[in-house]
């Protein structure tokens, strides 16, 4: 199958991602943030960074980006997107996700390995996992707190669109989990049809075992698993 | 021509922690009786004038300028 990782002015974890795909055996290409059209893909990633240099809110240009419009109609259209980090927010400001990204409630910037819980397996996103599997996945972000209204919250939690959360290191999710401050502790969540999945966590840093773990290639392999069964739609 | 100011402000409810931050450091500083300290944005637009300017402006405040799920938006041109 074929991902395509756009790349805006400002994106820095574009190569990881094209590093991690071809690494599990798929095809991948960059797709330029000018670019009006999507080339053929069963994917879209959107990567993480500091796109337009997080300049007025974190992904509130890059939402404009000339390919944001095709992005749309193929999330629209049904195609799996995933936003990492920079990518979520891209998402979240686009409308393509519910909620926003505000800043770390310790003002930190937090780089460091998290254990997440897998809340709901089955998305293309999380097909391969076990509910309650806990992931370690390194986040590395100022900008990580998510936050919705009261009633959007309770909507997403009614049609399970919280995908991840974060938990404590022995696994249980509880108040104060989030080391960003987090609504709920959502770490990642997908729209309601399933198909655009949004986490601030960063996967692609954890596909090759010689980067210390390779839990991140669960949620990728489980991609691959999603399109091969005919899942999602081709650009 | 005409100057418009903007202030982009976090909606009421969400939690500023850079305003929470400041407070304590105005009291640190010895200024008690701060009791609240929020945070924004003010942002200053020269824009050609024009009877939609208010139309206009409020677009981009809601397009752009603010993040209408977490702040709120006001602005006036100046004369």
């Amino acid at each position: 199958m074929r991902f395509g990782i756009v790349v805006f002015p400002g994106s820095n974890c574009e190569q990881d991602c094209l590093y991690s795909t071809r690494f599990l055996g798929e095809e991948a290409e960059y797709v330029w943030h000018g670019d009006t059209e999507l080339g053929h893909f069963d994917c879209v990633i959107l990567p993480g960074g500091f796109s337009y240099g997080d300049y007025l809110r974190t992904g509130a240009v890059a939402r404009f980006s000339p390919v944001m419009g095709a992005v749309g109609r193929f999330a629209e259209a049904g195609g799996l997107v995933i936003g990492i980090c920079n990518g979520f927010q891209i998402l979240c400001e686009a409308g393509l996700l519910p909620g926003a990204l505000m800043r770390n409630t310790s003002l930190k910037f937090i780089c460091r390995e998290v254990p997440l819980r897998v809340e709901r397996t089955g998305t293309p996103f999380t097909r391969l996992c076990a509910e309650g599997d806990i992931l370690r996945i390194p986040i590395n972000h100022n900008e990580g707190n998510y936050s919705a209204p009261p009633d959007v919250l309770e909507r997403m939690r009614a049609n399970g669109q919280v995908v991840l959360r974060y938990s404590d290191e022995d696994g249980v999710v509880r108040p104060g989990s989030a080391p960003n401050g987090a609504m709920d502790n959502i770490a990642g969540i997908v729209n309601e049809a399933g198909n655009v999945f949004g986490l601030m966590p960063h996967p692609e840093r954890v596909v090759d075992p010689l980067l210390g773990g390779t839990d991140g290639a669960l949620i990728f392999r489980s991609i691959v698993e999603s399109v091969t069964a005919g899942v999602g739609v081709r650009s | 021509m005409a100057e418009v100011h903007v202030y982009v402000t976090p909606k009421a409810g969400v939690l500023d922690p850079q305003g929470a931050v400041v407070q304590k450091a105005l009291a640190d500083l010895g200024y008690s009786g701060v009791d609240e300290v929020r945070i924004g944005k003010f942002i200053t637009l020269e824009v050609a004038d024009g009877p939609d300017l208010a139309a206009r402006v409020d677009e981009m405040c809601k397009r752009l300028l603010a993040n209408t799920v977490i702040e709120d938006y006001r602005f006036e041109v100046i004369e």
